[in-house]
């Protein structure tokens, strides 16, 4: 009785099955860790898209470009040595080799956080429209960073190359484990923030005094030694920080003076752990890794458990 | 249901959802801090109890007015929202038309956005590329592809969100209402797509509360309302339904309009709200009394059939007498149409001379309307319209409703007939029933 019930679709001639092999996908508010995971895989052309649009408009219709990105880590490296060297005297021979391996670090994490931790609000429109893994956005940021983490490396080399700066070739090999810990920690953290941020939008402002303050707890401007010495066996308190063992990796493989003489003449200054080999950094660094992949973990947990109410709450 | 397939395509099951209505939104750390644990909201159900199977290659309408929840429960297929208990199983790859072009980046060319808006859909970017000239040619912006999207027409802009969408291939493909928007030609090409998507046996969901749409393009309908579920069946069926909870709510609506107007209102003074046009005119020397609509069944149902009788009875009254009346109504579509009429003038019978009570018929031997809700107005004046007794300018209303499948505006009868010529002939007979009048389907 129904002349609606043939419209449209075919039904003399019965269409296969379309679904025979296709995947099930499951919303519901118990999500796994495991589904989340993949999921995030399975976007990592999106990541990529993403990181490629944030470098992309970032810079469009501006005349230096990229140009942009070196002017402010130059900045920062042109005052601090300015201060620290000039003015104060640290006597730490070549300072600013020195401090372009922190700087090299801090730069990374610096921009990659706050932007990660904005970047599920500042997409709102986004996240509200279209269904993919949200930890994605947070992920782009870090991507974008690294971008110009690279723009730095490529000028630190050019600095070795220009004041004939020999770096440790045999410490090298831990600027990988160094990097990727790196990556991790920040990612692992941005994409706990951004989730935070969605409930507590003050965190992005919280988090700016955060960095400053963490800033001078890590040993970029002085000296690990400087601190570590005066702590005695308590040093292990000021590695909790876990940009601390990157940051030394960093200044252990490209500066690699432990206790080069003064530049003022009074002694050696006390720069590097002195009796720290290759293991010692690889087992630092081994930590923070293994507690970025927890906190990674726990991180995209949280994100799932929160991340159904995201689109109403933006 | 119709189409009967073996695979459950999308299985929604006992899913609920609740927002949290907050007074204030409360979202920094200090604000939660103080309200800790307790920041006063209202709990909102936008979905009840859902439970829905569709199966392979059905094409589903979600009806309802706004607010009744069927957004939401797009949204939940759709994955951008979780519901709050239960679960929906979706099989394949699934496209959402939520908002056309959601996600465009301004800055960036059509060519980097259309790589970029297929990833977020999850397409990997060799399938882009295997499809981005078919994507160009659909939205037809092969010209303006490399400009920044900031500089395209809201048209443009939709035409390119369409297009990698439906490039995507998807098996179950999730649309909320964006038929409705580019130029004629473009909606019309969306809607081809739409039926190449069914004949390839894809399914579809939308969401839409335009009942002609759901009448051609669905096998079936669901009707919400207020986050419930109250009718799921036949387009035909689900309209009606979707047509009578909108009636009930706009009675109870109007209902508690009057009610208000009574509370504020001195008793004996409700006089009419606005009065517009010819009502200014009226001299009330003759006063309409009541105005009713009688047709076969109008008990049971609110609304009328396609080309049913319909007899309206307009009763007026003069204190004094008063020669010269004619009576005459008039029903308008509700765009304000002028779409027939009726007098006493000319038709053998006299309204005047009146002098107290009196009441006029018209029957309409059958109304040959096929759907909507059409105002009427009613006048009493002299022969020449030069005196207005009484008119009221659009205040009734009846409805129709079409139960069967077909849309349009007047309700035109049809019989089918068919005669094969000879076998091997040109296949004349054959050609014209695939036609695509209204004659096409029917049985």
């Amino acid at each position: 009785m129904r002349p609606s019930s043939s419209r449209g679709t075919d039904d003399v001639t019965p269409v296969p099955s379309r679904l025979d092999h296709a995947p099930t996908r499951i919303v519901s508010s118990r999500t796994t860790l495991v589904q989340h995971l993949r999921d995030i895989w399975t976007y990592r052309e999106l990541l990529r898209g993403l990181v490629r649009k944030e470098l992309q408009v970032k810079y469009k219709n501006s005349v230096v470009g990229v140009g942009w990105s070196m002017v402010n880590p130059a900045m920062t490296l042109a005052v601090f040595y300015f201060v620290f060297q000039i003015v104060l005297k640290n006597g730490i021979p070549y300072f600013a080799i020195y401090l372009m391996c922190g700087l090299l670090v801090w730069n990374l994490f610096s921009t990659a956080l706050p932007s990660a931790t904005g970047a599920v609000v500042g997409n709102a429109a986004i996240v509200k429209k279209v269904a993919f893994p949200r930890e994605i956005l947070a992920l782009a940021s870090v991507g974008a960073s690294l971008q110009f983490f690279f723009y730095q490396v490529v000028v630190m080399l050019l600095a070795l190359v220009v004041f004939r700066f020999v770096p440790s070739f045999s410490y090298m090999p831990l600027l990988v484990p160094a990097l990727l810990t790196l990556l991790m920690f920040t990612a692992a953290l941005g994409v706990f923030l951004a989730a935070m941020n969605v409930y507590f939008r003050d965190i992005q402002h919280l988090l700016e005094v955060v960095m400053t303050a963490w800033f001078w707890a890590t040993p970029i401007v002085y000296t690990y030694r400087n601190i570590a010495d005066r702590l005695g066996a308590q040093a292990w308190v000021f590695r909790l920080n876990p940009i601390t063992p990157i940051v030394l990796s960093f200044q252990r493989a490209l500066y690699a003076k432990i206790s080069p003489p003064s530049t003022t003449g009074s002694g050696p200054v006390a720069i590097l752990p002195a009796h720290a080999g290759r293991l010692w950094y690889l087992a630092q660094l081994l930590g923070v890794m293994g507690g970025s992949v927890l906190l990674f973990l726990g991180a995209v947990a949280v994100f799932a458990r929160v991340e159904g109410n995201f689109a109403e709450e933006l | 249901m119709p189409v009967s397939s073996a695979t459950v395509a999308v299985e929604v099951s006992e899913v609920s959802k609740r927002f949290r209505l907050y007074h204030e939104k409360y979202t920094s750390l200090k604000e939660r801090f103080i309200h800790l644990g307790r920041i006063p909201h209202e709990d909102f159900w936008a979905l009840r109890d859902i439970d829905m199977q569709i199966r392979e290659g059905e094409t589903v309408g979600l009806l309802g007015h706004n607010g009744s929840g069927k957004s939401t429960l797009l949204k939940c297929i759709a994955g951008i929202l979780q519901p709050t208990t239960g679960t929906i199983k979706v099989r394949g790859r699934l496209a959402a038309l939520l908002e056309l072009g959601a996600g465009f980046q301004p800055e960036l060319s059509g060519r980097d956005n259309i790589f970029l808006n297929a990833s977020l859909l999850g397409l990997s970017r060799k399938e882009v590329e295997r499809r981005f000239d078919a994507i160009v040619a659909f939205a037809e912006l092969e010209q303006f592809i490399d400009n920044q999207v900031k500089y395209y027409s809201s048209g443009m802009y939709v035409r390119l969100g369409f297009a990698v969408a439906v490039h995507m291939d998807p098996d179950v493909l999730l649309v909320d209402e964006v038929l409705a928007v580019g130029d004629e030609n473009f909606q019309r090409k969306c809607l081809d797509r739409v039926r190449q998507f069914q004949r390839e046996g894809r399914t579809i969901v939308f969401v839409t509360h335009s009942p002609d749409l759901v009448r051609q393009i669905c096998n079936w309908a669901a009707v919400l309302d207020q986050g419930d579920m109250v009718a799921v069946g036949p387009p035909g069926e689900a309209i009606r339904s979707f047509r009578e909870h909108l009636l009930e709510r706009q009675r109870f609506a109007e209902a508690r309009e009057l009610e208000l107007q009574l509370q504020q209102t001195e008793p004996g003074q409700q006089e009419r709200p606005e009065i517009t046009g010819q009502e200014s005119r009226r001299n009330l020397e003759v006063r309409i009394t009541d105005v009713a609509f009688e047709y076969e069944g109008c008990e049971e149902r609110p609304y009328l059939l396609p080309g049913q009788n319909l007899v309206v009875r307009v009763g007026y009254e003069a204190p004094t007498r008063v020669d010269d009346v004619v009576v005459g109504l008039g029903v308008y579509d509700l765009e304000g149409r002028f779409v027939f009429g009726a007098s006493t003038d000319g038709s053998g019978v006299d309204a005047g001379p009146v002098e107290g009570r009196a009441d006029i018929t018209f029957t309409f031997d059958q109304v040959p309307l096929l759907d909507g809700t059409f105002l009427v107005s009613v006048g009493v004046h002299s022969q020449d319209q030069g005196t207005v007794y009484d008119w009221a300018d659009q205040r009734h209303q009846f409805e129709v409703m079409n139960p069967g499948g077909y849309p349009g505006v007047v309700h035109a009868p049809f019989r089918v007939s068919r005669r094969d010529v000879r076998a091997g002939a040109e296949p004349a007979a054959a050609a014209s029933h695939l036609g695509g009048g209204p004659a096409e389907k029917a049985r």
